[in-house]
């Protein structure tokens, strides 16, 4: 094989990996990546009806219920505008907790959302950003994760 | 005081640092020696101080002394002393100073082992690496200094986070960083090689095994983290791909591309200004993972704006870094161009092949990490990628890459011709078939399409880095030490796959509601929840069930999960008790009371789990024989003699 030939050989192959990996990445993305609504984007209707999305909010205080012995257990998110109520059956994280911020992660049934992943972060002064900022544009403002006083114990894995 | 004299410790080693860069750059390109000696005794200078900025923090992290800011946020007096030393590096400030740390050990340990270098290309080594020493000092003093005073003082520190009190935790950043950092090495040699304008095999040689033992940290770090998320966070998930995972893995991908290239350009001495920005890429990545993931940046981009200076700086840096280096390999890259021919099928084709899957994989992963802040900031709207997204991307091109292996491992340089026949390798594809049946029929549950294809495969690749150290054996051939860590580490590959695929495909996990006497029963073993209790651990109280697990009447294990209350942070933490073992792994954490004494519970049958971490410590271990191959030591003494006579003379640089 001549160096003119190899190049090109050499070349074609990186064009083809980069081709491969930019459909690659387009066909992944597409389908699969969830976007998130707050309580009032939800309740407006801009949620998609069909498809998984994420919701985020504080848990109302006084609102988990569940019937004694049953995995499935019912919560109601807030962002001070508008509220959603969740259903979840599952363990909930150890940081899930009233007053707490969290992200359920589900799609709409009739009026209550219905999840099968709830996320809390590992400090109990965390609030995940996307709540933080929704809460803050409703004038609720909670602390920033980064600007919260006090301990901030950082995490390597958040 | 102890604070106060910590951080003019690091002062006085930023200014060596400065030093080690301006004498060793300049010096080497005015071709003055007495300039280029100064950059040894800097390097020894600067390791001196910086560990003596690190030891002061200790001190006060060990004396609980709670007027510094950063003791205060993430330590306390309750603490075992272990802990209170591993909390150092529990947040952003702390993990910056481990980097310095980290970074100085290799600069030490580069200008120790350096004296057989040519003068100039050492001291232009040591120069890049004090640039980026000194860039971090600047960035630690500036924006992220961990010395700071809290006035008044907190009467007690607010505690480390209770999931970061663990053994694996407490070394995974060491770890990790040890392989980050040593990264630098190879881009230090890169950087260096470029300014010479002069990369022979030598410098691949010289280069090689620094990277191999970097990456084998590397490996070990991950790998470390991903035992720790396993059984501490209480999900029992091996990997989720999160942003600070993918920013460890994006550089031990670029890494191993580099290792294998490296390989390429030692011994034909072609794919030379590909292995050149392999190096930058490894190294720029990461950088990328250790400012972006302890920034915050990565979770939103808007904590950019709660701390700007930080933000700019890490900006600025990266653009110094990486664009620096970039136009560097621009400018004298295609210099270093020589002709030299291999055809298909050939070593170097499959090598090729390998470097353009990791690279690209690397390239998805990042694409994946960042398209939340590309998305947010076009204003599309607010995703999140999961882990079916990293999967796809990860799998469709890495599998046929395992295929390659099996084949590339015998395929002689230059020529395409295979060093075994291919009908040993397609016999040993059919055993591999057949031992993935036979692991399948031995009870895993459903047929799994794409979980049979990874057994096979790696099972393949396993028998396959077998057939070159049998048949030696079997001929009474010396078999050498790179070619042993070779085949070790592919044996690693092969195992990782078995483990990878074997959870994946017939994990079981179920979340149910136990109270005291129920059962479940998962893969046949049957979970008998037969009660819980109050226990109180030295900083908390908790709640241990009893699990009682029986497989055909006959009991296997008892576990005792806990759900944990910490006195300190007041936040709950629940241990998952596993069962471990060569097939499999029996996981029980405990969720929430329910009520009526019954708990939600987290039960799960984890099939060939530990192959997964088993697979990358044997990587790792193939990488370290590699890495101390007798070439790589004996090139130390031959080159003792003078490769460059007239500029050597006698005067090697700062010999001591």
């Amino acid at each position: 094989m001549t160096p003119r030939r190899k190049r090109l050989y050499v070349v074609l192959a990186i064009l083809a990996g980069v081709g491969a990996s930019v459909a690659l990445a387009v066909v992944a993305t597409r389908d699969n990546v969830s976007f998130y609504f707050d309580p009032t984007q939800v309740a407006s209707g801009q949620a998609p009806v069909h498809k998984r999305f994420r919701v985020g909010g504080m848990v109302v205080k006084g609102s988990v219920t569940r019937k004694p012995g049953d995995l499935e257990v019912h919560f109601v998110l807030t962002d001070f505008a508008h509220e959603v109520p969740v259903a979840y059956s599952g363990v909930l994280p150890d940081l899930f907790r009233e007053g707490q911020g969290i992200i359920a992660k589900g799609t709409m049934h009739g009026g209550t959302f219905v999840a099968d992943e709830v996320l809390a972060k590992h400090d109990e002064k965390y609030m995940p950003p996307e709540v933080a900022a929704s809460l803050k544009r409703k004038g609720e403002a909670p602390a920033a994760p980064s600007a919260a006083p006090g301990p901030a114990p950082g995490s390597p894995r958040s | 005081m102890t604070p106060e004299l910590g951080e003019f410790a690091l002062i006085l080693a930023f200014v060596l640092s400065l030093a080690q860069a301006f004498f060793g750059l300049v010096g080497a390109g005015r071709g003055q020696l007495a300039w280029m000696s100064v950059a040894r005794p800097a390097v020894s200078g600067q390791f001196v101080f910086v560990v003596m900025a690190f030891a002061c923090l200790v001190y006060s992290f060990v004396n609980n002394d709670f007027s510094v800011l950063y003791v205060a946020r993430n330590s306390n007096s309750q603490l075992p002393v272990f802990y209170k030393v591993a909390a150092l590096w529990g947040a952003h400030e702390g993990s910056l100073l481990l980097w310095i740390l980290i970074l100085s050990v290799w600069s030490l340990a580069v200008a120790a082992f350096s004296r057989g270098l040519p003068i100039t290309f050492a001291a232009r080594v040591l120069g890049v690496m004090g640039l980026i020493s000194a860039g971090f000092m600047l960035f630690t003093l500036w924006t992220s200094n961990p010395f700071l005073r809290l006035v008044p003082p907190a009467p007690d520190g607010a505690d480390l986070n209770p999931v970061l009190q663990d053994f694996a935790l407490s070394i995974h950043p060491p770890m990790l960083y040890t392989g980050y950092v040593g990264f630098s090495v190879a881009f230090a040699f890169a950087c260096a090689a470029m300014l010479e304008g002069r990369l022979d095999q030598a410098w691949a040689k010289w280069t090689r095994p620094w990277t191999l033992f970097a990456w084998l940290f590397l490996t070990v770090g991950i790998a470390l983290g991903s035992w720790w998320a396993y059984y501490e966070l209480g999900w029992g998930g091996w990997w989720f791909w999160d942003p600070v995972e993918n920013a460890s893995f994006m550089p031990w991908l670029t890494g191993t591309a580099l290792v294998h290239s490296l390989s390429v350009t030692e011994k034909r001495g072609i794919f030379k200004s590909w292995t050149l920005l392999l190096a930058i890429i490894a190294f720029s990545l990461s950088l990328v993972g250790t400012f972006l993931v302890r920034s915050g940046v990565l979770v939103s981009v808007h904590s950019f704006a709660t701390d700007p200076a930080r933000g700019l700086y890490i900006l600025a840096f990266l653009c110094v870094v990486i664009g620096g280096s970039l136009t560097l390999y621009a400018w004298r890259a295609p210099k270093l161009y020589v002709p030299g021919g291999f055809q298909l099928w050939s070593r170097e084709f499959f090598l090729l092949v390998n470097n353009v899957v990791l690279v690209s994989v690397a390239g998805l992963v990042l694409w994946g990490t960042l398209s939340p802040l590309v998305y947010e900031l076009m204003n599309i709207g607010k995703i999140s990628v999961g882990p079916p997204v990293f999967a796809l991307m990860f799998l469709v091109p890495m599998v046929p890459l395992m295929a390659f292996l099996a084949i590339g491992m015998h395929a002689g340089w230059r020529r395409g011709t295979l060093t075994v026949s291919l009908k040993l390798l397609l016999g040993l594809l059919a055993v591999g078939v057949l031992l993935a049946l036979l692991v399948q029929a031995g009870g895993f549950g459903a047929l799994h399409g794409l979980g049979l294809i990874g057994l096979a495969f790696g099972f393949w690749i396993m028998l396959s880095a077998l057939i070159e150290p049998v048949r030696r054996l079997r001929n009474r051939q010396r078999l050498s030490q790179g070619m042993l860590g070779m085949c070790i580490a592919h044996l690693g590959v092969g195992l990782f796959a078995i483990g990878a695929s074997g959870v994946e495909s017939y994990k079981i996990e179920k979340d149910v509601a136990l109270k005291p006497g129920d059962h479940y029963v998962a893969a046949g073993y049957d979970f008998h929840f037969i009660s819980s209790a109050d226990v109180r651990g030295p900083n908390y109280d908790a709640v241990e069930a009893t699990v009682e697990v029986t497989h055909k009447g006959r009991l296997v294990t008892v576990l005792k999960p806990q759900k944990r209350h910490f006195w300190v942070q007041q936040t709950d933490n629940s241990k998952a008790a596993i069962s471990v073992g060569w097939m499999r792994d029996l996981f029980v954490a405990m969720g929430n009371p329910l009520g009526n004494g019954a708990w939600s519970m987290r039960v799960q049958y984890k099939p060939l789990v530990r192959y997964i971490w088993l697979g990358a410590l044997v990587m790792a271990l193939g990488g370290l024989i590699a890495a101390t191959d007798r070439r790589y030591r004996l090139r130390t003494r031959e080159a003792v003699v003078p490769a460059d006579a007239t500029a050597a003379a006698g005067t090697r640089l700062g010999s001591t």
